[in-house]
């Protein structure tokens, strides 16, 4: 029998890139797990559903601890897709598989093709997926995001004319500006960008973050709520002052 | 061509189906011929928020599957000539719906009528996504507190993501029903008040409907709180309600807010 080689139908492989959470932790594992489940617990669900690349890069530990630490993420439901900067000699049977080159999106070299995604939770497929033509670094919304969206535009600002309500969320890879009442979670600087900052017209926010620092409702001055503010970072902390 | 109104909320219990029933029921008042169509498979409710719990005979899967037409299926009320039901199954579940079942039946029914209300099941799933896929216009039930306004924000989301309208690249009417609205309690700050819901969904308005014993007692007898009592206050916020659903222009008015002599005497009093 002769096999038919050239099949009508071909499959289509396609390059496509996604946006990953990077966790590096460091030693002792102990501590910093108590630092993970510390950030989980404030912000309930945030690794749920997120691919996630654990980065071990310098890290001096052998395949036993590294199997260790994938069954504690495993235990916090944490799913890591990926494991950067490992040895050959420490990846093992049954543990996600090495990836490289790796980089921070910010990167110019990454932005030539920039996806603006204004995208729905996972059930719902829809929702506008605009492609873009040339390099653009920002982005506007011209209606409010309603809860269970997110905005996730990593090359960089997002402007919201409109509010972002509880449960939805705007990830950017530079500044959020939200022109209406910030009800849900905004992320700026999500991709390394510590200069990003937060503006919105009022602030009644879920969860903060600027270059992966977080802050949550009840870590915020109560001064600020019902407020104008914006927010930027000072080393490791996450200012805030009421604009005007 | 009639128009499809999808009555939807996310939350359950807001009053989705007395909103169907007394809309429906309001339009088909002033002669427009309304179906009113129940999406809720397994949990039907509107047979007998309508009273023709006891004529029901073949259901919406039914018509669906095959096993019966869509005349037999619909059932005229006793009261309006004009004012149709399709009853949900009781026996089936979401999944005896299908999206090619829904689209043939939503056709055929907006060729007879000029409203086809389609009663959404609360929940974001199947038969929730099933009931706005072909709407017009979508009225959004919400009551004055957290959880059903974020709620129906998400389902704002979704009418202008996953409605059939929505996918062709256009907008779906949305308006936002208040119910069971307490003017007392808003104003004692145990409730949202108006404009804090209308802030958060920035959608228009289309009535206010104040709390009310007069929406259970139409219930529990079997009609449409329009039908049951025209002159109680929801009711009429019903009637003017489906008046802006028809176009119509009128003033809203926040029940309770609008003192009696009364209330103005004492208030000058106490000054």
């Amino acid at each position: 029998m002769t096999k038919v080689l050239t099949d009508a139908r071909s499959i289509r492989i396609k390059g496509r890139s996604f946006l990953a959470v990077v966790l590096s932790p460091d030693l002792p594992f102990d501590d910093w797990l108590a630092r993970l489940d510390d950030l989980a617990a404030r912000s309930a669900g945030f690794f749920l559903g997120r691919p996630v690349v654990l980065d071990v890069t310098d890290l001096p530990i052998d395949r036993a601890q590294l199997k260790e630490l994938l069954a504690e993420f495993s235990q916090r439901n944490v799913s890591i897709m990926g494991i950067e900067g490992a040895r050959p000699s420490i990846l093992g049977q049954g543990m996600p598989p090495a990836l490289k080159g790796g980089r921070p999106v910010s990167d110019e070299a990454v932005a030539k093709e920039p996806v603006i995604e204004l995208q729905n939770n996972p059930a719902d497929s829809k929702s506008a997926v605009v492609e873009s033509r040339q390099p653009l670094q920002s982005i506007i919304i011209r209606e409010p995001v309603r809860s269970g969206q997110s905005v996730i535009f990593p090359e960089g600002d997002v402007t919201v004319i409109g509010s972002v309500a509880s449960g939805a969320e705007v990830i950017a890879g530079g500044s959020v500006h939200i022109y209406g009442t910030l009800r849900g979670r905004a992320m700026a600087g999500s991709v390394g960008n510590a200069s990003a900052r937060i503006f919105c017209r009022k602030m009644e926010a879920e969860l903060l973050a600027i270059d992966g620092i977080y802050k949550m409702a009840e870590d915020m001055a109560p001064s600020l709520r019902g407020k104008p503010v914006q927010l930027w970072l000072e080393g490791d902390t996450i200012m805030a002052e009421t604009l005007i | 061509m009639g128009k499809v109104i999808v009555v939807t909320s996310g939350k359950g219990g807001v009053g989705k189906t007395t909103s169907s029933a007394a809309l429906g029921a309001a339009l088909a008042h002033k002669g427009d011929r309304v179906v009113i169509v129940d999406f809720d498979v397994g949990l039907r409710n509107l047979d007998l928020v309508m009273g023709a719990e006891r004529r029901v005979v073949y259901d919406l899967v039914n018509v669906i599957q095959g096993e019966a037409k869509l005349s037999q299926a619909l059932i005229r009320d006793k009261r309006l000539e004009t004012l149709f039901l399709l009853p949900a199954s009781q026996t089936r579940d979401k999944d005896a719906l299908t999206p090619e079942g829904v689209e043939t039946v939503i056709t055929e029914l907006k060729r007879v009528f000029d409203w086809v209300i389609c009663d959404s099941p609360a929940g974001i799933e199947r038969g929730a996504t099933l009931a706005m896929r072909h709407a017009d216009i979508a009225v959004v039930v919400t009551n004055p507190e957290v959880s059903s306004v974020r709620d129906s924000d998400r389902i704002i989301g979704l009418l202008d993501a996953k409605t059939a309208k929505a996918e062709r690249g256009e907008r779906i009417e949305k308006h936002l029903l208040l119910t069971r609205y307490d003017s007392n309690r808003a104003e004692r700050g145990d409730m949202l008040k108006v404009d804090d819901v209308l802030e958060i969904l920035s959608i228009p308005l289309i009535g206010i409907i104040p709390e009310s014993m007069d929406v259970l007692r139409a219930s529990n007898i079997g009609a449409p709180v329009t039908l049951a009592d025209a002159r109680s206050a929801p009711a009429m916020a019903y009637f003017d309600a489906a008046r802006r659903l028809a176009g119509e222009v009128l003033p809203i008015t926040i029940p309770g807010e609008k003192r009696g002599i009364f209330g103005k005497i004492f208030g000058r009093k106490a000054a």
